[in-house]
């Protein structure tokens, strides 16, 4: 099952913090959901083609036409900084 | 050989599309910052986007021309890490069920060719660019977000650079020839990164794999590959190990130095993106699409030996991009003798263009006053040698042959009563040159030829003058 290491691994890779209260409140959670989902393993899925995806529409594909884009003005709407028309944030490094 | 190279290649390659992979923003380089962008490119809530049915195109062409299986269905995936250069959080990609799997690249090494097998062929959207400015701010550019990329995955076939380097050659040669893509490195359209290891066949131990990344040349490939071959051996001799780690090539200290250290494998958390519904591909689209391919190299450089009638390795130089084959063909067209055609454009014009690293579509002349070129020479109206240095003045000022012949005063001596008085001079100035000649030493004769050709300004017609020189001497 899902350990309270697990919970944390996961909340690093969102970049999440949480307290030790949190941590065992989700690991208890996690527990749940994937406890839900080990359920589905007792259908018998022999002979049964996977499932690639859910939906069963087929994606259209679009024709390769110009479409207006935003101002930049537009697009620079939400940034918390700009400078020379770019989106300015604190350094950051790979 | 003791130690075995294993190279594997991760490249990136733009696609030339006119719309970004999800919406209608254009795709094209150099804009001005942050104005091909919309919601969808911008991962603004609500927005959705739309595959580009161009760049599924453009992906299968590839596919088709490097041999690879093409998915009839295919999904795309959402690929989930933290930078700012990506809006959403997540890349849309591919994972399980890449749209073209398997595959190969043919290249072509001197003692015979070599497969380089592919894993696969994924379509993607390209991030934003960042700038890391002086004063520690990161300027974000998202004209290139959501740019349509295709993502080739080898297997680790090469076992040394030059295979890698001959194997990047080739397929860039005809991404370029099937029109996908410009494959400019310095513009980013095209990057890649090099997996590496080496295995001591003795002991049967084997390097951790090292990444290569931010390579912005061929030239730069090679030489991180080599480094890290030697690197790598190095280690295995002193019985120790590298790290698995990437690093870059520094162009400056000529080395390749640490990145970031492994520390685990990135844990992408891929799943399906529900935005985009499953693709299903038409055979036939498939055929119809196979059956638009241009001519590739391999099959245009066969045609050349047999229409053309030239040497093989003739074949293979002039059809190493579509723009020189093209450049060959239609010089052809103006001039009468193929090979010929073929000794100077990979003699001098090839030379003169890998010296100031340029492409043959920088030339400032066309293929027709090449072929004007070489018609001066055969009709013997200037000789080989002033030809060559009216190549060189064509590649500076881009000048027609004939004009810059005439205005140089080019043209080739070839009227016997125009030479006589200067080989007769030239004759009564030499006369120890004489004696020698007469005395069997034949390389007086060259000498005497020689000063007739530089009183010239090396117009006259050699065969003319040689001639002339023996007659004088002889009577």
């Amino acid at each position: 099952m899902v350990s309270k290491e697990d919970v944390k691994y996961i909340a690093e890779l969102c970049k999440l913090k949480f307290s030790e209260e949190e941590l065992e409140e989700f690991t208890a959670e996690f527990c749940r959901i994937i406890g839900f989902v080990e359920l589905l393993k007792e259908v018998d899925t022999e002979g049964v083609e996977a499932t690639y995806h859910v939906s069963p529409k087929i994606q259209p594909l679009r024709e390769d036409k110009v479409e207006p884009s935003l101002s930049r003005e537009k697009v620079l709407q939400n940034a918390p900084e700009e400078q020379y028309g770019y989106f300015k944030l604190p350094r950051i490094m790979d | 050989m003791r130690y075995k190279t294993m190279i594997g290649l991760e490249i990136h390659v733009e696609l030339m599309t006119k719309t970004k992979i999800f919406c209608g923003c254009p795709n094209d380089f150099g804009g001005d910052v942050n104005t091909h962008c919309c919601p969808v490119c911008l991962g603004l809530p609500g927005a959705l986007p739309v595959l580009n049915k161009s760049a599924v195109e453009y992906a299968i062409k590839a596919g088709l021309a490097f041999n690879s299986q093409i998915a009839t269905r295919t999904r795309m995936d959402r690929k989930n890490y933290f930078y700012p250069d990506l809006v959403k959080g997540y890349q849309i990609s591919q994972d399980e069920i890449p749209l073209c799997s398997g595959g190969y690249v043919e290249i072509e090494k001197e003692d015979g060719p070599k497969k380089i097998r592919l894993m696969r062929i994924h379509i993607e959207e390209d991030t934003g660019k960042s700038i890391h400015t002086e004063e520690a701010d990161t300027l974000l550019d998202y004209n290139r977000g959501g740019v349509p990329l295709i993502e080739i995955v080898t297997y680790p076939d090469m076992n040394t650079p030059e295979e890698a380097r001959l194997f990047l050659e080739k397929l860039r040669a005809t991404l370029k020839y099937i029109e996908v893509s410009d494959c400019k490195m310095e513009e980013g359209s095209l990057r890649c990164d090099i997996n590496i290891n080496v295995i001591d066949t003795q002991t049967n131990t084997r390097t951790n794999i090292t990444e290569l990344k931010n390579l912005n040349s061929f030239k730069a490939a090679v030489k991180a590959m080599e480094y890290e071959e030697k690197r790598h051996i190095a280690l295995l001799e002193a019985g120790k190990n590298t790290e698995g780690e990437t690093r870059r090539w520094d162009e400056v200290k000529n080395e390749t130095i640490v990145m970031r250290e492994k520390g685990g494998v990135a844990d992408y958390r891929y799943a399906p993106d529900f935005d985009i519904a499953p693709i299903v591909i038409e055979e036939e689209w498939i055929d119809e699409i196979r059956n638009s391919l241009p001519e590739l190299p391999h099959d245009k450089k066969e045609r050349f030996i047999r229409e053309y009638g030239l040497p093989e390795y003739d074949a293979g130089v002039l059809t190493q991009s579509k723009e020189l084959a093209d450049f060959y063909e239609e010089t052809n067209k103006y001039a009468k003798d193929p090979k010929q055609v073929s000794n100077w454009i990979m003699g001098d014009v090839l030379r003169r263009l890998k010296d100031e690293e340029l492409e043959i579509e920088d030339l400032k002349f066309g293929p027709k006053d090449l072929a004007h070129l070489l018609e001066l020479i055969n009709s013997g109206k200037i000789s080989n040698n002033i030809g060559k240095k009216v190549l060189r003045e064509m590649f500076e000022t881009g000048g027609k042959p004939e004009k810059i012949v005439k205005e140089r005063g080019l043209i080739q001596i070839s009227d016997e009563g125009e030479l006589e008085s200067i080989v007769k001079k030239v004759l009564s100035e030499n006369q120890q040159s004489i004696i020698d000649y007469k005395n069997g030493k034949d390389r007086a004769l060259g000498y005497l030829i020689g000063q007739v050709m530089k009183a010239t300004k090396g117009k006259a017609n050699p065969q003319l003058v040689n001639k002339m020189v023996r007659e004088m001497i002889e009577e």
